[in-house]
């Protein structure tokens, strides 16, 4: 692997409505900056081959592992983690869905989870139950048998229904 | 007085910072000046370390050190929860396949993997053994050296401990049908979605210690055993885990990492990577022969199980495993003569460990499995000969111990009710149903302090760790009922060895019951103090003054806490403090140094659709229910339910360790390690619970968090061999094995 530090690339990116522009070393993935240059933590590190889903953000309106894209792909990128998905006004309805549903146990695979589940969202409004278990196929979770998650997905549907 | 808090499911405490990404798991924390950690290891299993060259590593700048069993305190520290045999690094030779033999230490992870590359490792590759036949071989190479066992009768072999159990007579029983068959169970992981994570940092003239653990009093004694520190100097935070499961339980790598950043003298981080995690933690694997003598009325007359586990090459907590695991293995019948014989075995594998069902789930796979083919071999229904046997409340169904705690014929009922246990099958289904018994905890020490603050809010200090479990909410609901404060109005503080009084351990599903009773006793001692401050205030005998749910009751009125807190306290204000102490001792002459707080009970019904064409089980329904004595919150003791059966699916379908012939793990991470994603889930899963309030913890609750995967192979077990006719003995349960099994009816 080239680690070699001085072989920097300079990206600039929107993150949650907020620009940055940094210098990453170009082997770094997005998640490394995100969480080791930029200090968002929320996102998440498990097994960095695009499996688990734990490390999911929403790159241009699409969900991808942030483990898998290296920083220097996100050049110009709109980026979304859950740091971004409260509003001014407290929890976005699918964060507060996600707890009142009692989706989170130990909440590791969370952030995943709502990242995937807000750009499901955003392209499925009215979902089924089934494309909902789709579309968090890639997030695993090892403390639930995912039903919490799915009804919290299924009631902000529903509440955008309204 | 508002409704009661207790039975209620209010949102989880901490679950904003959940749902936000503000909560901070150990590998999320900054300290500055950290410097990153990471391991060397070789190739292969078992080998001596003939040389460790690192000099192209430490020419790297910003290197600071790579450490092998040369550079630590001689002789190298030992530790374990069980033996203290496992040595902070290899040691003259690696055990396993990821036993580290060196860890790098630099100013970045970059640096410290690119270094970790570099430095060779000269080796001659021993002679090993994985598997339980190779490790019970009579020529087997000896996996510890018997220097570490000294008066142990089994030093020379690879058998760690037998661990026999029994009473009445087997030999001189006579049952009408006997079926004698071998199951085995494989070696599977936690896959806690959080890899484990340490952080040690020099902390004046003591050392803090960051770790994803789940028993930080424990840790702490041994990193101050191992550092030779006294307890108050160690400080060790451990910050809610992303999921435990029991992996988390002991200490793994912390020693190590303690003693780089002592050696160093700055603060170092060392997160494994989930490959890494998976060479750290496993269950045992198993292989259980089961006689099963039974009559043709049902009535069982002898159950004759001899149970080989197969740990790794350090004990860690794996025989206890064993030993406590394989206890209940008769099961929740009044069986009148019973054998057990288990044996923890020695291998070149990572030590196995604590793994939720905690050894049970291996011989409830064969009893259960045995069971059902003892029913067929009678003609008996598979239901009716588990009502048949099963012990009813207050029965001794293992003669020394607890005797049943529960109306569990309610719980096997049920069970059967919401499977349709009589209702038509449908074509080409199957259905099975098994019961699993789990003793609770054995010995147990929980301290807890309350704090009433001056404005009527609570803070709780609790050491036990919150993985997921939820355990803050269900403290802070026993503190807001007992003292009237809104839940918002209570924090709970843990994880900082500091602050938080000592708590044993988080296990065997233990903290509703011994901790939720120590923080309700420190609770119940500020209702006294306010009790008496009511009756000073109001020139009363203190015995005229009750309180109970955050209502103190004088002789004409009722009061609220801050009508009596707020005068009572006074002009300067400050606090009531109660402290609870729940001590369960260990008795000696008790086989497992204690008879169980608890039992946990569950019963699993499954209803199967099994493809004949591809071998491929769809469940199509799930049926599982849990004797709990009461939900202190209900959707909690739901999740907990269903993530136990789901993460049991796991085991019981897909999931296991595959092992090269040179002992090298050939699928460590997610790639080749499949667990239940949203797909796997079964097309319907129904939970409920049996709630008696006759358990021993805070308003007549039980343990639970285990007792769902107790059971849950034997279920679909039986279901896929009522489908398929053709029983199935080892697990998973694989397309590729059910559709084998399919070719070879007659088997
Ligand atoms: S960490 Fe990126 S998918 Fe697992
Ligand atoms: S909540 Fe723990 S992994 Fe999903």
């Amino acid at each position: 692997m080239a680690t070699d530090m001085t072989n920097l690339g300079h990206i600039d990116l929107t993150v949650n409505g907020r620009h940055r522009a940094l210098d990453v070393a170009v082997h770094h993935s997005l998640l490394d900056v995100l969480r080791d240059d930029l200090r968002l933590t929320g996102t998440k590190e498990c097994c960095l081959v695009g499996e688990c889903g734990a490390c999911t953000v929403i790159m241009d309106g699409r969900t991808v592992d942030s483990c898998l894209v290296l920083a220097v792909e996100a050049d110009g990128a709109q980026i979304t983690t859950v740091e971004g998905l409260a509003t001014d006004s407290g929890l976005s309805t699918l964060q507060q869905a996600f707890l009142d549903k009692g989706a989170a146990q130990c909440g590791f695979c969370i952030p995943g989870q709502l990242l995937s589940a807000e750009a499901f969202l955003r392209e499925t409004p009215h979902p089924t139950r089934e494309a909902a278990e789709e579309a968090i196929a890639g997030n695993l979770c090892r403390c639930a048998g995912y039903e919490q998650i799915l009804d919290a997905i299924m009631a902000t549907a529903e509440a955008g229904q309204q | 007085m508002s409704a009661p808090i207790i039975g209620s499911s209010p949102n989880r405490v901490g679950g904003i910072a959940r749902v936000t990404g503000q909560h901070e798991y150990v590998a999320d924390i900054l300290v500055a000046d950290a410097l990153e950690a990471k391991f060397v290891t070789i190739d292969c299993a078992h080998a001596r370390i003939i040389s460790v060259d690192a000099s192209a590593a430490l020419a790297l700048p910003g290197v600071l050190a790579v450490m092998t069993a040369a550079d630590m305190p001689q002789p190298v520290p030992r530790f374990g929860p069980q033996l203290e045999d496992r040595p902070v690094i290899a040691v003259g030779e690696t055990k396993y396949h990821g036993d580290p033999v060196a860890i790098v230490v630099a100013e970045t992870r970059d640096l410290a993997m690119q270094a970790a590359a570099l430095v060779h490792v000269e080796y001659e590759e021993l002679p090993a053994v994985f598997t339980l036949a190779g490790a019970l071989d009579p020529s087997a190479p000896l996996v510890q050296d018997p220097s570490l066992r000294p008066k142990d009768r089994f030093a020379s072999t690879n058998v760690l401990r037998e661990h026999p159990i029994g009473w009445g007579d087997v030999d001189a029983a006579t049952a009408d049908v006997v079926v004698e068959h071998t199951y085995t169970f494989p070696m599977v992981t936690h896959f806690a979605i959080e890899p484990h994570a340490y952080m040690a940092a020099p902390d004046g003239d003591g050392i803090a210690v960051w770790s994803t653990i789940q028993h930080p009093n424990w840790l702490q004694k041994v990193i101050a055993q191992v550092l030779h520190m006294p307890l108050a100097k160690v400080r060790v935070f451990a910050p809610d885990p992303g999921g435990g499961f029991g992996g988390k339980q002991h200490a793994k790598y912390e020693p190590l990492v303690a003693l780089a950043a002592m050696h160093i003298g700055r603060p170092v981080r060392l997160v494994l990577t989930l490959e890494e995690t998976f060479q750290a933690v496993r269950r045992a694997s198993a292989e259980v022969r089961v006689r099963t003598g039974v009559n043709r009325d049902g009535s069982l007359v002898f159950e004759d199980i001899v149970a080989d586990y197969l740990i790794g090459a350090y004990a860690d907590i794996a025989d206890r495993v064993v030993g406590k695991g394989s206890y209940p293995a008769a099961g929740p019948y009044n069986v009148p003569n019973v054998r057990i014989m288990a044996r923890s075995v020695l291998s070149h594998t990572m030590p196995s460990t604590a793994f939720r069902g905690f050894g049970n789930p291996q011989v409830n796979w064969a009893v259960e499995s045995n069971l059902d083919e003892a029913a067929r071999a009678i003609g008996m229904d598979r239901l009716q000969i588990r009502l048949h046997n099963l012990a009813r409340k207050g029965d001794a169904f293992i003669p020394f111990d607890t005797p049943a705690d529960g109306h569990w014929e309610q719980t096997v009922l049920r069970a059967a009710e919401l499977i349709g246990w009589d209702s038509p099958l449908p074509e080409g289904r199957g259905r099975g149903i098994a019961l699993g018994v789990k003793s609770g905890p054995t010995t147990g020490l929980s301290y807890s302090t309350v704090r009433l603050l001056g404005d009527g809010s609570v803070v709780v200090f609790a050491g036990t760790s919150d993985m997921g479990q939820g355990a803050r909410t269900v403290f802070a609901q026993i503190a807001a009922q007992e003292l009237g404060a809104p839940l918002g109005w209570v924090a709970v503080v843990m994880g900082d060895t500091a602050v938080v009084p000592y708590d044993q351990q988080t296990s065997a599903s233990r903290s509703t019951v011994l901790m939720g009773n120590s923080v309700l006793q420190a609770c119940r001692s500020i209702q006294k103090q306010l009790s008496a401050m009511a009756a000073r205030l109001h020139g009363l005998d203190e015995a005229q003054v009750t309180m109970d749910r955050g209502v103190i009751h004088l002789p004409d009125r009722d009061l609220t806490v801050l009508d009596v807190l707020v005068p009572g306290l006074g002009r300067l204000g400050g606090e009531l403090t109660g402290n609870g102490e729940v001590r369960k001792d260990a008795d000696p002459t008790h086989p497992l140094s204690g008879a169980p707080a608890f039992f946990e009970f569950n019963c699993t019904a499954i209803e199967v659709d099994v493809d004949r064409e591809t071998g491929d089980i769809t469940i199509a329904r799930h049926v599982t229910v849990s004797d709990v004595g009461k939900s202190l919150n209900p959707l909690q003791v739901r999740m907990q339910d269903e993530g136990a059966a789901i993460q049991g699916l796991g085991h019981t379908l897909m999931e296991h360790y595959i092992w090269d012939e040179k002992g090298r793990l050939r699928n460590p991470g997610a790639i080749d390690y499949r667990i239940p994603t949203s797909m796997d889930l079964p097309l319907e899963l129904i939970g409920a619970t049996i709630e008696n309030e006759d358990g021993p913890g805070p308003y007549g609750s039980k343990g639970m968090s285990e007792g769902a995967l107790l059971c849950i192979s034997s279920a679909v077990g039986a279901a896929v061999r009522d489908a398929i006719g053709v029983p199935m003995r080892d697990l998973p349960l694989t397309p590729e094995r059910v559709w084998r099994a399919l070719q070879e009816p007659s088997s």
